[in-house]
């Protein structure tokens, strides 16, 4: 009895998004169907991996994933460099971690010259983060997207408490803004009608409904992305329209899993290969329930991940 | 297909006698369609129609129960396609492939492998759910010689039999009568002959096609042998693949009501790259594997895919709550800090991540607000300032310090006052308002 395949189609479609300039510029989104469903529509663009790079060297970072980076996390541009020619990097996620009041407080003035010699030395498409601190993000993130003014690149992230000045100044500078919001369809909608509703075009938006670890409210993140991905194709909600991130490898690497020894806790198994499952088998869960992108550390969890999305085409 | 609740409703008595609970057979035919009552209930209700609604009010995916005893694993029934809708139902099983070209002592290595990797996590019993028994030598004496040694050293475990040759079959399910094996290797050449061996053995048969037009019609067949009991294999190698068939065939029996392929799905992660195989086992565990099939046995995968199975598969309906207590994180000493949070499971993740990460040993007090974050549970009563000074007299904690400090979320500062008088002879410490705050704030102290 021949077996009649119960496809899906949808009106709804992700917007596709430009990313950088020049020969690695990419694009993100595209799909009318969920993620990887090109069985039964189109999925024109692969997810992208970025490649995580801070300003300072990263001292809380587990020592496993400082290791991979040690010749090269005292300075911005050779890390990046590094990610990009020798770890193949197809973009570059820039963390402003030492703007934060608590590690170190650089200015918003020496943040913006990190980015610009960032962007002068890299090809590939830049995404520039702030430090997580609402108003401190504010000031840093306006001199960072001047310093990347014409780029394409990504700025973020823009969150319920600063979203009208980061907005405003990814408008200004004609960048695309990740926006995020605490967990929860109806806030990452509402979120995004804020912005839009200050005249930013929704089609240069990335939701980034924020992320967690495995075991570690995986399941949050998980479902509330598949939900989102649904009302963008299903009910063809525009507002939900724009491509999502998955910022993962910052939640994953501050777990007990991807730092404890194996010394102490027998049972879990080797320290080193524990870390980078991990981070691979959380940023792959949310490749799978609709990230169009994602930033992740360790190089082996990403080599990991870029396999698992070429296993992934049929 | 299932019927709808006025299709039930023509096939019950009518009588509205209530012995069923309900208050009438409408309301009674409505929940049947739901299946929140079973048929039973109704004691008045016609052969005839028994036959009907049983086939009707089956579920979509037929349960099976892979295994016997505490260890067994009940597989199927699922309702849903996506988790946030409902409760995934029965967790997937991992089964690890042992193969009879191996030496007995390699085999018995991977067996004991299997024992050893029950773990206990968050108060769950988490393990190596099965053995898969692969005949890769194609010698029937093989495959039997294995399957006596894993009978042997865990009669316990659940097994599954790999071969497509039936006199292997035979021999092999000898070891596990009355276990609740999978015969697993029934093809468009074998069909018959497997069938009759699972039959004899009250196996479960594991129907292995080369694509989804094969696997219906054999399931077909296999019914029309006198099979109930089967576990499908669409041929799915790729990951792109696994989801294809996968997605395809959860969609069908839910919203098609195709019985041929209402059946739990067996997945192969096995892959020499282990990364990637504990990616490809994942993919299965989020998309609708019942059981998945891994290489080898190695403790930071189990980990990795244990912890993953317990996301997927909880109740999304219910917020996440962990246990009233007071956590230690490090090794705290009588001069470590103190502090309090409410129990909804993401703040207690954040908070003790922070924590954790600065390395600054300490005490958490995780405090029952009913799941809710710390200002939701201060608007809606449940985290005040007698609660918490209840919570903290009863734990007796204030005789591990040395000095009686507790410091409280920034955002409930204005409870300070009020804990303090409630708490005599205690400190009340406004901390940061956010978790990200924790290091500096725990470090400036150190
Ligand atoms: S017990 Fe049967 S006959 Fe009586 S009300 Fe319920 S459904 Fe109707």
């Amino acid at each position: 009895m021949p077996f009649t395949p119960p496809k899906e189609s949808y009106n709804g479609k992700i917007f596709e998004l430009a990313l950088g300039s020049g020969e690695k510029a990419l694009a993100i989104g595209g799909e009318n169907v969920l993620s990887f469903h090109g069985f039964e529509g189109s999925t024109p663009r692969k997810p992208v991996i970025a490649m995580e790079v801070q300003d300072i060297a990263p001292a809380d970072w587990p020592q496993t994933v400082q290791d991979v980076y040690k010749d090269v996390s005292g300075d911005p541009v050779a890390w990046a460099l590094h990610c990009q020619d020798k770890l193949g990097a197809e973009a570059i996620a820039l963390r402003l971690t030492g703007t934060h009041p608590d590690k170190g407080d650089i200015s918003a003035e020496q943040a913006a010259a990190t980015v610009k010699k960032v962007l002068e030395a890299i090809k590939v498409p830049l995404i520039i983060l702030g430090s997580n601190h609402a108003e401190k993000d504010t000031a840093v993130l306006v001199k960072a997207a001047e310093a990347a003014k014409g780029s394409n690149c990504v700025i973020g992230k823009a969150q319920e408490a600063n979203y009208k000045t980061i907005a405003a100044a990814a408008m200004a500078n004609d960048l695309k803004l990740i926006a995020m919001s605490e967990l929860d369809i109806n806030l990452s909608k509402q979120l995004n009608i804020l912005i839009t509703q200050m005249g930013f075009d929704r089609e240069k938006l990335i939701t980034d409904p924020m992320c967690s670890a495995l075991s570690y409210g995986l399941e949050y993140t998980y479902s509330v992305m598949e939900r989102i991905k649904l009302a963008a194709l299903a009910q063809n909600d525009p507002v939900l329209q724009p491509p999502m991130l998955a910022d993962a490898g910052m939640y994953v690497w501050k777990v007990k899993e991807t730092q404890a020894p194996e010394a102490g806790l027998p049972e879990w198994g080797s320290l080193a290969e524990r870390g980078i499952a991990w981070e691979a088998v959380t940023a792959s869960s949310f490749l799978v329930s609709g990230a169009d992108m994602l930033i992740m550390r360790h190089p082996a969890a990403v080599e990991a991940v870029k396999k698992f999305i070429a296993e992934m085409e049929v | 297909m299932a019927l709808t609740g006025v299709e039930i409703f023509k096939l019950l008595p009518k009588t509205n006698c209530k012995k069923c609970g309900q208050p009438t057979c409408l309301a009674f035919a409505m929940k049947l369609a739901q299946r929140q009552v079973s048929l039973d209930q109704c004691p008045d209700v016609s052969e005839e129609s028994k036959q009907k609604l049983g086939e009707a009010s089956a579920p979509p995916i037929r349960p099976v129960t892979l295994g016997a005893g505490t260890r067994a694993v009940k597989m199927g029934e699922e309702t849903v396609l996506f988790r946030h809708e409902k409760k995934f139902v029965n967790p997937c099983a991992f089964a690890v492939k042992i193969e009879d070209t191996l030496s007995e002592a390699d085999a018995a290595k991977k067996i004991d492998e299997v024992l050893a990797s029950e773990i206990d996590r968050v108060g769950q019993k988490l393990r190596v759910d099965a053995m898969f028994l692969s005949n890769d030598s194609g010698d029937a004496a093989k495959l039997e010689a294995l399957a006596k040694l894993a009978a042997q050293k865990a009669p316990d475990v659940p097994v599954i039999i790999s071969t497509v040759n039936p006199d292997a079959a035979g021999a092999a399910l000898g070891h596990f009568s009355g276990k609740n094996a999978v015969l697993y290797g029934a093809n468009a050449g074998n069909l018959p002959a497997m069938a009759e061996k699972a039959k004899a053995a009250k196996a479960a048969l594991g129907i292995a096609a080369k694509n989804l037009d094969e696997l219906s019609d054999l399931t077909e067949k296999a019914k029309g042998l006198g099979i109930e009991d089967m576990v499908i294999d669409s041929g799915a190698r790729k990951a792109g693949e696994i989801l294809r068939d996968n997605t395809y065939i959860r969609r069908a029996a839910l919203k098609k009501g195709i019985k041929q392929v209402g059946y739990p799905v067996i997945n192969f992660a096995e892959r020499g790259d282990e990364m990637l195989e504990s990616l490809v086992a994942g993919l299965a565990v989020k998309k609708y594997g019942s059981i998945v099939v891994l290489g080898a046995v190695r403790k930071w995968k189990d980990l990795v895919l244990f912890s993953l199975r317990q996301n997927i598969y909880t109740d999304p309906q219910v917020p996440m709550q962990v246990q009233q207590k007071v956590y230690k994180i490090g090794e705290p000493g009588p001069k470590s800090p103190f502090l309090i949070t409410t129990n909804f499971s993401l703040t207690y993740f954040i908070v003790s991540g922070e924590i954790e990460n600065c390395k600054v040993p300490c005490r958490l007090a995780v405090m029952d607000s009913e799941g809710l974050s710390v200002l939701t549970a201060w608007a809606a009563g449940k985290f005040t300032a007698s609660r918490i000074s209840q919570f903290i007299t009863e734990s007796g904690i204030g005789e591990e310090l040395e000095q009686k400090e507790l410091i409280i979320p920034g955002y409930v500062a204005i409870l300070s006052g009020a804990i303090e008088d409630k708490l005599p002879g205690w400190k009340i410490t406004v901390g940061p308002r956010e978790a990200n705050g924790l290091p500096a704030f725990l470090k400036a102290r150190a």
